[in-house]
């Protein structure tokens, strides 16, 4: 178990870097002391309001151990990855920045990076991104100057080469913790154990997976990456969906490319009683069969529109054994309540 | 042509042993007209390998071909123009999610690399683009990467 000041005393500081470790934060330190973590998705407001990315986070004090700030998920525009997080490191979250190549190109990546850094946001997730025709702005310009891999391979020079891609030498290096995503359960499947292995190549240290309903499916992976040796260099967090209803989870799978949900799944949630607690059953299942799995080292829990349930999935899952995971103690919190309202 | 460029990746060995019977051909042409007319041919000889490519493979032109390296389909088809991929957002029948009537250019790239000879290439990781090369030819840098490795 790790102790308090292990974990840092005043939250709103850089922790020392330890030996064999790559960045100053926390949710590096869980991961690689060997417990089981939990990360979630913060969505961003719609607004200019530093409070109520503070009251969206609150959701999470105590029961995960990093969060997701989505980087325009579903190209829809809303509040700046970069900006939530920075937000966040304020009163010492542990945020991953999520980087999609979709808007910006090498230029202003590499500065976002480093800037990301500078602002105390060491864990970074690397993806392609969402096309702009699915989005709320169809009609813009896509960049895609860079793919994950390449974005990936670009951080790991900042990082352990000191430079920018020009060659130009960086005065302080960004200390990062970097991340991928996976979707094992999607086509090509024969591929999916190979292009996990570009991202670790390519210097992914902890890959988040697309939602997780098919545990077979699961397994049939994680054999595969193990027999590769990936899973030594690299930690898999298995996403977690939680389902409101049959009629969301249809939505999920016919709407979003690449979300597989087996029938049966919708077919507890159509003769539950309860569909939305039926839902949360399904999640806290799946996450207690995830942490059987060797090879998984936490559960990604994305719970667009239930944050709220969180903690309760978290905590009835068992899987984090009776560890608590950090929550901040600053007074710089605000309250749940909205001040002027 | 997209029926064209199906082909051409369901024989992507028969392609991959057209490439290597005819690429020391084509390649050693290029350099004898390189020596004796300079860059006065780029033109046309870039226009020959954006017309046949275009037709084999709904080539780009993107300067920097990477066939070889991906089953012979084409990276530059798929819509977030991705060179390592596929991404995770591909349809349960193996359709593009951005284009559904289209089969995922790197679905298309595995099962093609997975009959290549040399297949295994589409495993090691393929760098971003310098978008300075887009719409020149392949070929004549390849040739001028040679002779500038041999000077």
């Amino acid at each position: 178990m790790l102790r308090p000041e292990e974990l840092g005393l005043n939250p709103g500081d850089p922790l020392p870097i330890l030996p064999g470790h790559f960045s100053h934060g926390r949710f590096e330190r869980v991961l690689r002391a060997g417990h089981f973590a939990i990360t979630t998705e913060i969505a961003p407001p719609d607004s200019a309001d530093p409070d109520e990315v503070f009251r969206r986070a609150h959701l999470f004090n105590g029961h995960v151990d990093a969060i997701n700030a989505t980087d325009g998920s579903g190209a829809h525009c809303h509040m700046s990855s970069l900006a939530v997080c920075a937000i966040l490191t304020r009163v010492g979250y542990s945020p991953i920045i999520q980087i999609s190549c979709r808007d910006r190109n090498r230029i202003a990546i590499q500065g976002d990076v480093l800037g990301a850094a500078a602002l105390g946001v060491c864990n970074v997730l690397a993806l392609s991104g969402d096309d702009v025709s699915v989005g709320d702005h169809p009609e813009a310009k896509p960049v895609f100057d860079f793919d994950s891999v390449s974005l990936l391979q670009t951080m790991r020079t900042l990082r352990d080469e000191s430079r920018f891609l020009s060659g130009r030498k960086l005065d302080l290096p960004p200390q990062l913790f970097m991340g991928a995503s996976i979707n094992p359960f999607a086509p090509l499947h024969s591929a999916r154990v190979d292009q996990f292995a570009k991202k670790v190549a390519a210097g992914a240290q902890f890959v988040q997976s697309q939602y997780c309903f098919d545990i077979d499916m699961a397994r049939e992976f994680m054999a595969r990456s193990r027999d590769r040796g990936l899973t030594e260099s690299c930690f898999v967090l298995m996403g977690v969906g939680v389902l409101a209803s049959a009629k969301t989870a249809k939505w999920l799978r016919s709407a979003i490319p690449g979300v597989h949900i087996p029938d049966a799944i919708i077919r507890r949630l159509e003769q539950a009683e309860k569909p939305r607690a039926e839902g949360r059953r399904i999640a806290i299942e799946l996450m207690q069969q995830l942490a059987e799995i060797d090879g998984i080292s936490g559960v990604h829990l994305m719970a667009f529109k239930q944050e709220e349930f969180v903690g309760e999935i978290v905590h009835a899952s068992g899987v984090l054994g009776g560890r608590k995971p950090w929550l901040p103690a600053s007074p710089l919190v605000p309250a749940a309540s909205n001040p002027q309202s | 042509m997209y029926k064209v460029r199906l082909w051409a990746v369901k024989h992507s060995r028969g392609m991959e042993r057209l490439y290597n019977a005819t690429n020391p051909l084509v390649l050693g042409l290029l350099k004898g007209v390189d020596k004796l007319f300079g860059r006065k041919l780029d033109r046309p000889i870039t226009a020959i390998e954006a017309g046949l490519k275009g037709l084999l493979f709904d080539c780009k032109m993107c300067g920097d071909c990477a066939l070889s390296k991906t089953g012979m389909s084409c990276p530059m088809n798929c819509p977030k123009t991705i060179r390592n991929g596929p991404c995770g957002g591909v349809r349960e029948n193996g359709m593009c999610e951005v284009k559904p009537e289209m089969r995922c250019v790197w679905v298309a790239a595995w099962d093609g690399a997975s009959r290549m000879k040399h297949g295994d290439a589409i495993k090691q990781v393929n760098f971003a683009l310098d978008h300075r090369r887009r719409g020149t030819s392949s070929w004549l840098k390849l040739v001028r990467e040679d002779s500038d490795a041999a000077a």
